[in-house]
């Protein structure tokens, strides 16, 4: 179990700052997700906190100690990659025991260890095959055991369900949390899906030009956000945003409102035709736009019936509406 | 294109003929290699219906100079090979996982040198080595060759090396590797074949070079090149046995070269073909 | 997909190191004799004459331009050339195109394609003075007899041609092998999009295919003409010299050996080196974009 700290990390490829001094305290046996668009730098910071990159600015401790001169293999960290990275010569086995073998553990006990982990995972069958003729979803397994096996300080993740096809995806988001939470060990999990970091994370960091945004338990940043991009980037579908004159009611340059907040009204808000509505079966999504031509989504009720062409009348409750002055940030 | 039976078989046979073509100096000498030195002469030429013997092959084999020869071009081919290789592999690594911002450079200069005729360094090479007794040693003639293939074998490799996913390096990293663990147990048996199949290159490449082989070598050191380059001038009839001497001369190489073919490709265009 | 290469500084010094044994043995087999040749050019230096070598600056090459034997031989590096790139080109394209769509065989239909470039130059010379172009016992003197024509006697009426048809013969797999795989890269899909607009084959093969090829077929021009340049074992074992076949490689080589002359010689030499430059400025950027690629 350990904390890592980082204090003022910069890091630049070129002329360009893929990190940009980030102060960050990762708590001992949480799962942080860290989250943002693509190019935000998280991927960045996950690497140099493996130290598969060097650090240009700042410092990186793991549990006080710095890391500035420890290569990756001595960190005590374990990585799933994006792409599984397995070792395509070597047998399953051979995958998950390799680190123990590096690390010169006893034969007996890697293979204890190594059935161990297979138990847990459900690969007990697969230990003799090769990665090569195995399916993704197996892969992927294969690379979390890999991990697990060595009983690490922290668990390191790449996006490791990009690859996989949504319903895999959805059941391994559930299975990587469950092991986390069973076993206790700090995780750090990179993806750039929102989706993914509102299910799995105790808490969200959220990136973008490589700087921290915002972090904070998923609720709180779905409720508060600190900002504009953070607003916008939470949450499916996206918040709706309305500036000028639709604001100034509010006091605010701009407003947010999330799409479950916008009520049906007879009357007494904004009036808007409805364009296209998405039936989803539990709830309608329903595409409006307004007569100066802005378009909002609101979440209706699944008996939503009003035709395209059809006007109808949406407000909000002010608690619910969030406000943000002429920088982004909220008021 | 819709491939319509009756053209496919156009095609082939065409290919064949010209495949038939092709080969055929040498499916000719092949013929030759076993016919008597009269037979070999003969006009007109016979095809399947003459005595065949094996007199020329037990002529070459048994006589000094081939043994000799065979010999020396393997010291050659082998040493100047494993000597471009073992200065390649660190390059080609080092290019490949630890790159700067000199390193395309320092490839594309390699290549260059690949670019000079050998015929610019003849000179000082030959005074030099007359001077210093390289002159006619295994020595000399390796350095020479292994010089000439460096570029080659460590393009080759560092394209190997590169197709190495950079992410499997660094899980062994991860997971403890130290930097010999990682080249030896994980790097190597992924880049094996390309390992193979590049020194199999370079020793073609060497086995025929007709150069420097035939410069700086006379006789201690004269390889096939060498050996079979004597019998330009030779006495009396001697057709069959150039072909036996011939046919055991490129043997090996041909054998080989059959199995490198996409390496070939690749290593002398320097993958500006894909 | 794998992460971009990125330099890491502790390896950054390692790599250097690494790439030094390599970068020394080239300099001292390459560029340090080429210096050493630009120098011979330029001096008095004959193997036969004792004294010390005078600074004549560009004498050399005055009497190297001046020297019966010179303008033939660049000549015959430039015709050497020309024939062999025009002969194994066009019959390594028409290979190409013949293997591609060959459908019994394959593998064995390519064994024999690439045989010819794996002969060593002088097996091979000789295999085809003796063998085939023999005028009394060859089979071409044979072929020819039967055709009812007189048979030739190639190295006494053509010498260079006949060189040239031996050194096309063992490139000609190089250019089909290459042009056979750019072949098989070529996409299908353009081709049945271009047969539904009405192409017909030839249209196809000459604004589709041709155009496709046109990088490989560049390709193979740099890469032979750079080997060309020193084409020696073949001129060796079959005319050993004279005006009609001899290339600058040759010529050199007999300065050489046979006058001792040794700053003509590199003269001559450097007159190669910097023909090879043109040709080699060209591939280096082709090559330099394709490591981009």
């Amino acid at each position: 179990m350990s904390t890592i700290v980082l204090e003022g990390v910069s890091k630049r490829f070129g002329d360009h700052l893929a990190t940009d001094g980030v102060d960050l305290v990762i708590p001992d046996g949480q799962f942080t997700v860290f989250v943002g668009p693509s190019g935000c730098g998280k991927t960045t910071l996950l690497r140099l906190i493996a130290g598969l990159e060097d650090i240009d600015e700042g410092r990186l401790l793991i549990d006080g100690v710095d890391m500035a001169r420890t290569p990756p293999s001595a960190r005590g960290l374990a990585m799933v990659f994006q792409s599984y990275a397995l070792y395509p010569h070597m047998s399953v086995r051979g995958n998950l025991g390799f680190a123990l073998k590096v690390a010169g553990v006893g034969k007996a006990e890697i293979a204890e260890r190594v059935e161990n982990v297979a138990r847990l995972l459900d690969l007990e069958r697969l230990l003799e095959r090769r990665p090569a003729a195995l399916s993704g979803g197996q892969r992927q397994r294969i690379a979390i055991g890999r991990a697990l096996v060595r009983e690490p300080k922290a668990f390191l993740f790449d996006e490791p369900l990009s690859n996989l096809d949504a319903a895999l995806r959805a059941q391994m988001r559930f299975e990587i949390r469950r092991l986390q939470q069973d076993l206790g060990i700090t995780a750090i999990y990179v993806t750039h899906d929102q989706a993914e970091a509102m299910t799995m994370a105790d808490r969200i960091v959220v990136f973008r030009d490589g700087r921290i945004e915002q972090v904070g338990t998923p609720l709180e940043i779905y409720r508060r956000p600190a900002n504009r991009f953070v607003a916008g980037f939470i949450g499916s579908p996206r918040m709706n945003f309305l500036e000028g004159a639709h604001a100034e009611p509010f006091g605010a340059a701009a407003i947010g409102i999330r799409p479950e907040d916008l009520v049906l009204r007879a009357e007494g808000g904004w009036a808007a035709t409805v364009e296209t509505v998405e039936h989803l079966g539990a709830e309608a999504l329903v595409h409006v736009r307004l007569a100066d031509g802005l378009r909002l989504v609101a979440r209706c009720p699944a008996d939503f019936a009003e035709a395209p062409g059809t006007g109808v009348v949406f407000g909000v409750a002010p608690a619910a509406v969030q406000r943000f002055d002429a920088g982004g940030l909220a008021l | 294109m819709r491939s319509s039976r009756k053209s496919s078989v156009l095609f082939t046979l065409a290919a064949w003929c010209a495949a038939l073509l092709v080969a055929f100096p040498l499916l000719w000498a092949l013929l030759a290699s076993f016919k008597t030195e009269l037979e070999a002469v003969a006009v007109p030429p016979s095809l399947v219906w003459f005595d065949w013997t094996l007199e020329n092959y037990r002529a070459v084999l048994s006589g000094s100079d081939y043994g000799a020869a065979l010999r020396n071009s393997v010291l050659i081919a082998g040493g100047s090979s494993a000597l471009a290789l073992g200065l390649a592999i660190p390059a080609a690594w080092a290019m490949a996982f630890a790159p700067t911002a000199r390193t395309r450079g320092t490839l594309l200069w390699m290549l260059s040198t690949k670019m000079l005729p050998p015929v610019g360094a003849l000179i000082p090479i030959f005074l030099f080595y007359r001077d210093t007794g390289l002159l006619d040693t295994h020595l000399g003639v390796i350095l020479l060759l292994a010089a000439g293939n460096l570029p080659i074998a460590a393009w080759m490799l560092y394209a190997n090396f590169r197709e190495v996913p950079a992410e499997i390096l660094e899980a062994a990293r991860m997971d403890g590797a130290s930097l010999w663990q990682e080249v030896a147990v994980v790097l190597a048996p992924m880049a094996l074949p390309g390992l193979a199949s590049t020194f199999f290159l370079v020793f073609t490449l060497a086995w025929n070079e007709s150069f420097w082989s035939l410069n700086v070598t006379s006789t201690d050191a004269a390889p096939l090149t060498a050996f079979i380059a004597a019998w330009s001038s030779p006495q009396g009839l001697f057709w069959a046995r150039l072909s036996a001497a011939s046919m055991l001369a490129i043997a090996p190489v041909l054998v080989i070269g059959w199995f490198c073919q996409r390496q070939l490709v690749r290593g002398l265009t320097f993958g500006a073909v894909k | 997909m794998s992460a971009p290469r990125r330099s890491r500084a502790y390896l950054a010094m390692r790599g250097r190191l690494l790439v030094a044994p390599a970068v020394i043995l080239l300099l001292a087999a390459s560029l340090f004799p080429l210096f050493s040749t630009l120098r011979y050019s330029v001096i008095d230096y004959r193997l036969l004459a004792s004294g010390p070598h005078r600074f004549v600056a560009l004498a050399n090459y005055g009497r190297l331009f001046a020297a019966p034997g010179f303008l033939p031989a660049l000549w015959n590096t430039l015709g050497l050339i020309g024939m062999v790139l025009a002969i194994s080109i066009g019959a390594g394209l028409g290979l190409a195109l013949l293997l591609e769509r060959a459908v019994i065989g394959r593998g064995l239909l390519r064994l024999l394609v690439i045989s010819p470039f794996f002969v060593m130059p002088p097996v091979a010379a000789l295999l085809w003075k003796n063998l085939l172009m023999q005028p009394v016992s060859g089979l071409f003197g044979w072929l020819s007899a039967l055709l009812g024509a007189a048979p030739l006697d190639w190295f006494a009426a053509a010498p260079l041609t006949a060189i040239a048809l031996i050194a096309a013969w063992q490139w000609t797999p190089f250019a089909c092998l290459i042009l056979l795989t750019s072949l098989q890269s070529f996409d299908r899909e353009q081709r049945e999009a271009a047969e539904l607009d009405g192409a017909g084959a030839f249209a196809v093969f000459r604004w589709l295919v041709l155009p496709h090829l046109a990088r490989p077929i560049a390709i193979v021009v740099m890469m032979e003409t750079i080997f060309l340049l020193s084409l020696f074992a073949e001129i060796f074992v079959t005319t050993g010299g004279g005006q009609a076949s001899s290339n600058l490689a040759f010529l050199v080589y007999s300065q050489v050996m046979f006058q001792y002359d040794i700053g003509a010689a590199s003269a001559a030499g450097i007159v190669a080196v910097l023909f090879a430059n043109l040709v080699a400025f060209f591939l280096v950027r082709a090559v330099g974009r394709s490591l981009d690629a």
